[in-house]
């Protein structure tokens, strides 16, 4: 019945979306940061554990659409182990997916983050996909307690 | 339900005949906007096709035609809500902005620091900013009249909070997150009592009800022109007329003056006085075409019609497991506000749009009510007289089915 959505809800999606990976608090994280979206409410909290610029750990918080919870849950799983600057250059590379910049997508470089890809067709929801990241890239620098997409 | 000629109302609509996603549309967002008749859309080709220029200024032809035709709009309002005189209808660009104006005229003019204004807690955001804007300018104070689980106003508690010190009530009609009607004739007389005056919002309320302001005795009744088949961009104030006397212009500029030396403006009488500047002249013709085309379908007969839609929708939504209407107030418009267990509004938005289907996911401009529920958006259904059983059939088995695919 829902043969166009197949692009955006990919089986990938769902099955992160019911059952989301590094869902917990981190109690001794070095950054935690608010991710909102005030079009929608979806709201996270991403925590970082970053030893000597690697990230050793990462997991979240919060409540939202599939679509935003399959990207942070399959955030986490990929950055865990990649440096800063590694998870840094990922973040470009998704964002530029996302927003249909680049008409080629990096395979190799996105992974598993390629199941994303189909919003780039939904303009109305490739907030959800990036609220994930932009929350990441605030942690990354450091800066910000909370970030807004607005 | 059958003698209402629900076909050939949509045979008047031509966007109803669209496809989305290669599916027949199934537009089920009236509370967000209505869509538009024929009668609407042939107005405004019409104004800028033989009857356009700027009004209440020249002594031509043209501009004499469209300040006959744009006067003939304001009586039509009149005569719809029922005011005592086009006096009282200022034209502005919606509820939103009718609310502002009388926050920052009639607010800023007539209240004090320490003074009180109530709202309630299903209010859109449009009756609750002003207010708020208005509270930090002179140091005036917002309180909120609560409402119980199934979205009703808790009277006793809005009766309590009326004091001297209050000064304005300002309430919706018709919450457009919960379909709620609020009981307004007795929150008038209540608020009448104490020497309160009442501002209804009714954005929401004004296509779907009969609304006589003399009769409801309402202070201030606010409208925006998209809710009711008119053009966007097009808004209403009634203020009963010795209120609007006495209250300062909210904006300055052409066609709200008498006359203006560089030493001291004179402000036009009623209603040019709030109208500064060049207003939408063919959308407003175009709301008295939709008042015309709504008054002859006749407004009882859109609201048996819709109150039975309203009826078969809410049986078929209770018959899904997992889906949770939001607001199930004893009295209630045409509104369903949904959530599904473990599926979020946006997912439930974009799957009933890939079948044809468009409703809104979100929180209507009403957070204070999602965060009253818990949740952080509602997916809302919303009829007007051209949807059909149909139409609800296909929403149904759309929901339906989403739920087995999320699993």
């Amino acid at each position: 019945m829902f043969e166009d959505l197949r692009d955006l809800y990919q089986e990938v999606i769902f099955d992160h979306n019911r059952n989301p990976r590094n869902f917990r608090v981190m109690a001794d994280a070095n950054r935690q940061v608010e991710g909102f979206n005030p079009l929608c409410g979806d709201r996270l909290t991403l925590f970082l554990k970053i030893d000597d610029h690697v990230i050793s750990d990462a997991s979240f918080q919060g409540s939202g659409c599939a679509i935003s919870t399959a990207s942070v849950s399959l955030m986490t799983e990929i950055v865990k182990g990649k440096t800063e600057a590694e998870a840094d250059a990922l973040f470009k590379q998704f964002h530029e997916m996302t927003t249909g910049k680049t008409e080629k997508i990096n395979l190799e470089a996105i992974g598993k983050l390629a199941v994303l890809a189909g919003v780039r067709e939904y303009p109305a929801r490739v907030k959800c996909a990036t609220l994930a990241w932009h929350t990441l890239d605030a942690a990354l620098k450091n800066e910000a307690q909370s970030i807004s997409t607005e | 339900m059958s003698t209402f000629p629900v076909e050939q109302i949509r045979a008047d609509f031509p966007i109803l005949g669209e496809t989305i996603r290669n599916k027949p549309l199934v537009y089920l967002d009236n509370a967000a906007s209505c869509q538009k008749p024929q009668a609407v859309i042939d107005s405004i080709v019409h104004t800028y096709s033989h009857e356009y220029a700027n009004i209440h200024r020249g002594v031509h032809t043209l501009s004499v035609k469209a300040t006959d035709k744009f006067e003939g709009a304001r009586e039509k309002v009149r005569a719809f809500i029922n005011a005592a005189s086009t006096k009282e209808i200022i034209f502005v660009r919606g509820a939103t902005e009718a609310i502002n104006l009388v926050a920052q005229s009639y607010g800023k003019s007539q209240l004090q620091a320490g003074d009180e204004i109530v709202i309630s807690a299903m209010e859109h955001h449009a009756n609750i900013v002003p207010w708020q804007m208005l509270c930090q300018q002179i140091g005036a104070v917002l309180k909120v009249a609560p409402m119980n689980q199934q979205g009703e106003l808790l009277f006793d508690e809005f009766e309590q909070l009326l004091n001297d010190k209050t000064k304005l009530v300002a309430i919706t009609q018709m919450s457009n997150a919960l379909g709620t009607i609020n009981p307004v004739e007795k929150i008038i007389a209540t608020a009448h009592a104490r020497q309160i005056p009442v501002l209804l919002d009714g954005a929401q309320a004004i296509p779907h009800m009969v609304v006589d302001v003399q009769a409801l005795d309402c202070d201030f009744y606010v409208f925006s022109g998209h809710k009711l088949y008119g053009p966007s961009g097009t808004g209403v104030l009634y203020g009963k007329q010795a209120l609007l006397e006495a209250m300062p212009p909210y904006q300055g500029g052409g066609d709200m003056i008498r006359q203006v030396t560089f030493a001291k403006t004179e402000y036009a009488g009623l209603p040019h006085k709030f109208e500064a500047g060049t207003p939408a002249i063919a959308e407003i013709i175009g709301l008295g075409a939709a008042i015309d085309y709504v008054t002859a379908i006749g407004m009882d007969n859109i609201v048996a019609y819709e109150a039975e839609l309203l009826d078969y929708a809410t049986q078929q939504a209770e018959q899904i497991k997992g889906l949770n209407i939001i607001g199930q107030a004893a009295h209630k418009g045409g509104i369903l506000s949904f959530t599904l267990d473990r599926i979020h509004p946006h997912d439930i938005g974009t799957m009933l749009d890939s079948l044809g289907i468009a409703i809104r996911a979100g929180h209507h401009c009403a957070m204070p009510v999602m965060d009253f529920y818990g949740v952080p958006a509602t997916a809302r259904a919303s009829f007007a007289m051209y949807n059909t059983r149909q139409e609800i059939d296909v929403l149904m088995q759309g929901i339906k089915s989403l739920i087995e695919v999320f699993g």
